[in-house]
């Protein structure tokens, strides 16, 4: 019997593998970033129905909404045309993609094969901020203040890196002066 | 109900295309977006999990996924504007020297 449960996971996930093969396909980066959006909003419905609503959120507003913003902005900023294809080597085409083909039709033999038959139902475990806040500031609290710093340090970085290059006479030549 | 091994094998489909895209892809910036690719075919992986064995700490994990992929993304794309300033193009074939 199919279940409402199981068209919606064949729905979000047919939407996730065609945005990801069409991020493959795609020779502008603009294209691959919307099938990249189109790939995480899959994703939140698909983690929406395994009851994990706060991740979902998450998903939508961090991954597809800020980090893909930035990464929009990077691709606008540096004005990224079209893709230059380069010639691949041979091997890789007569070799690579039969292996690769064979190597994930084994593994995905054995996952359907030996992980079992039991089911995971709609909402099995329901992941609202209420549960999922206790455990991050209790049981995790020391990664998420690594975390933190983590984010602070790249925070720096990033500006040190993308920041004006220094002009004075005596630094090294910049090719591009500004 | 869904069992746990298509999550799993669409968690490998996505993993894969973002191996793939980050062997075939030419541009840095398509490159990047791949790694974020190969990142949420982990996060599934772990929502998951964490539904077929009733840990919630699974789901606390995707929250530092995205938090690194967040900060390597701040990074990575500051790097990729100092690289550009340099040398001009955004293909990494053309990115090839460490010297300019």
């Amino acid at each position: 019997m199919i279940s409402v449960h199981l068209i919606l996971f064949l729905a979000f996930g047919a939407i996730a593998v065609a945005g990801a093969i069409n991020l493959l396909a795609q020779t502008h980066p603009i294209n691959s970033a919307l099938s990249l959006i189109a790939v995480m909003a899959a994703l939140a419905g698909e983690y929406l129905l395994l009851g994990a609503e706060f991740v979902a959120a998450v998903q939508v507003i961090v991954y597809a909404g800020a980090i893909m913003v930035l990464f929009v902005f990077v691709i606008m900023l540096l004005n990224a045309g079209v893709e230059e294809r380069t010639q691949g080597s041979r091997v890789a085409f007569l070799f690579g993609i039969p292996g690769m083909l064979l190597g994930s039709l084994l593994v995905a033999w054995v996952v359907l094969r030996h992980s079992g038959t039991e089911a995971v139902a709609a909402g099995a475990l329901p992941g609202a901020p209420k549960t999922i806040g206790p455990l991050l500031f209790h049981e995790f609290l020391l990664p998420f203040e690594i975390t933190s710093i983590l984010i602070l340090v790249a925070i720096m970085g990033a500006v040190v890196l993308a920041g004006k290059p220094p002009t004075t006479a005596a630094g090294p030549a910049q090719k591009v002066k500004d | 109900m869904v069992p746990l091994s298509y999550y799993l094998v669409l968690s490998g489909i996505l993993f894969a295309c973002g191996v793939t895209g980050f062997l075939i892809k030419r541009n840095i910036i398509t490159i990047f977006m791949s790694i974020e690719l190969m990142l949420n075919g982990v996060n599934l992986s772990f929502v998951a999990f964490a539904a077929h064995w009733q840990v919630l700490a699974g789901q606390v994990f995707v929250f530092f996924v995205m938090v690194v992929a967040a900060a390597e993304a701040a990074v990575g794309l500051a790097i990729i504007i100092a690289v550009y300033r340099t040398r001009e193009t955004l293909n990494v074939d053309q990115v090839n020297l460490l010297k300019l």
